[in-house]
């Protein structure tokens, strides 16, 4: 039975006196979802991650997570690494902050860089990888803390087409090793289809939830996945949604 | 030609055209007249001659460079992070400093004789001042500079205020550090000398290259005055080198100013 781990009741925020970026919002986000936000810029959909986050407060409503929810993790729009440190020593950050003892450290730091296939460039420093490596270093060091919710703002929107595909198939085989709930943000309807199970297609001025679209593809999905016709019918009917949306906005 | 012998070579060519201009500008100059400009044969022989007294005269000048530099890193350092926590601290602090740069080291001399005495002490004090403002304002503007993202991952993950510092703006305060260092490793020699022209003694220590030159122009020595200005060079270019040798060290890793060409 599936329980929420996030809930918005009435979410509503602004910053000082400018326009509403999230207007009396209302959504809950069970365990184990995978929950695309999609919708034109100023919709607040960035916003809604940095509430969850505790990166900042509601103007009124609530945010809650539930009482059993663990650790919340951020993978940002840039892989923000720290530039000094090497992929390993990135990877360990968050679990430094924590005064986890080396020994442990490594431990998960070698688990993890397996995990995205970068064991190899563990010394390496984040000048010397590639766009989609950092990517994959910024995903190891959001689960080394193995979070249950992992947030997800664009993390690969300055990524080219087919490094973007491969991170998809590859975000989707790390939650089946560790199942944690996402909230990911994003502009490309192809990819919210393929990684969600359910869509939020948000509207702007002010900030709501416009229309949710449940995605019914079985998991695991695969690059096969993209070339059925149910995936494309429903990239087709969230783009039409979409579109709606966005020529309210021009109307 | 490869990239290393071109980098000693091509220095070394320019070096001796440098020494026959000067050979020949000397020559060119009437009799009368040439002592305006001593011939590089007379300044060697300058050299050798006063070559204990400038030697001396160097280790005194670099005591006091040295010291008032690395005061200058220490004190600066610790500034620059009281600086940094918060814009009210500055803008109440940054006039003050501003108004120490502005006054001029021979104002500043007699000053610095009356409270601490001529010698090793007023230069190593006038070397701090000139050395520590390039220092804090560039060791202030990296430490305030972190990426916003970065702080945000801090937070994200409950970093203290010690970690944040210590972690995070700290290391990403570093480039910035060294581009105050090699400002400072400039002016240390040159403020440590025209200290000793102002507030250097020959008791005790026998002074610095500063004294030294005060000394060699009062008795119209140009030769030993020209050895002593190339001795001057010399000991900021060996701060200046050391300077960069740190940075590289420091920073040639990881950040882009050093893009490597071998990648």
């Amino acid at each position: 039975m599936p329980h929420p781990i996030v809930t918005f009741r009435s979410a509503t925020k602004r910053f000082g006196a400018g326009p509403v970026v999230l207007d009396r919002l209302d959504l809950e986000i069970n365990a184990g979802d995978f929950v695309s936000l999609i919708g034109p810029s100023g919709c607040g959909k960035s916003t809604l991650l940095r509430v969850v986050a505790g990166l900042t407060p509601l103007e009124s409503g609530t945010v809650t997570l539930a009482p059993d929810a663990g650790e919340v993790s951020f993978v940002f729009q840039e892989a923000t690494l720290l530039p000094w440190l090497t992929a390993g020593a990135n990877v360990e950050v968050p679990l430094q902050l924590r005064g986890v003892d080396s020994a442990t450290r490594a431990t998960i730091r070698e688990r993890m860089l397996g995990r995205v296939r970068l064991a190899e460039k563990r010394d390496a420093f984040p000048r010397q990888l590639s766009g989609g490596q950092k990517m994959r270093v910024s995903l190891a060091r959001a689960l080394a803390l193995a979070p249950s919710i992992l947030l997800l703002d664009e993390p690969f929107g300055a990524l080219d087409e087919m490094t973007r595909e491969h991170l998809n198939e590859e975000l989707l085989t790390l939650r089946e090793q560790e199942s944690w709930t996402a909230l990911f943000v994003t502009h490309s309807v192809m990819e919210a289809v393929f990684l969600s199970n359910r869509i939020i297609v948000m509207a702007a001025n002010p900030g709501r939830v416009h229309a949710e679209i449940p995605v019914p593809l079985p998991y695991s999905r695969t690059p096969e996945t993209r070339l059925t016709p149910e995936f494309q019918a429903l990239v087709a009917r969230v783009s039409r949604v979409l579109r709606s949306v966005e020529g309210a906005i021009e109307a | 030609m490869n990239p290393r012998s071109r980098r000693i070579l091509l220095p070394a060519v320019a070096g001796l055209v440098v020494l026959a201009l000067w050979q020949g500008l000397h020559l060119a100059i009437n009799e009368e007249m040439r002592f305006l400009l001593p011939g590089p044969g007379a300044v060697w022989q300058a050299f050798h001659d006063q070559g204990p007294a400038l030697w001396r005269a160097t280790l005194n000048t670099a005591q006091g460079a040295l010291l008032g530099f690395i005061l200058a890193v220490a004190v600066s350092s610790t500034l620059a992070i009281v600086l940094s926590l918060s814009p009210w601290v500055r803008a109440s602090l940054y006039p003050y400093l501003m108004a120490l740069q502005m006054t001029p080291l021979p104002v500043l001399a007699p000053i610095c004789v009356i409270w601490v005495g001529a010698g090793l002490k007023s230069v190593t004090l006038l070397t701090f001042v000139i050395a520590f403002f390039p220092l804090v304002v560039n060791t202030t503007q990296g430490l305030i500079s972190t990426d916003r993202h970065l702080v945000e991952l801090f937070l994200l993950y409950r970093a203290n205020r010690w970690q944040q510092l210590v972690r995070l703006r700290i290391p990403a305060a570093l480039p910035y550090f060294f581009t105050g260092l090699r400002i400072a490793a400039t002016l240390a020699p040159i403020g440590a000398v025209v200290a000793d022209m102002n507030a250097g003694s020959s008791a005790g220590d026998g002074g610095g290259l500063g004294f030294q030159a005060v000394i060699y122009s009062s008795q119209a020595r140009y030769p030993a005055l020209f050895a002593t200005a190339l001795t001057t060079c010399l000991l900021g270019f060996v701060l200046n080198a050391a300077v960069l040798a740190l940075a590289w060290r420091v920073l040639h890793q990881w950040h882009d100013s050093y893009e490597r060409s071998d990648r």
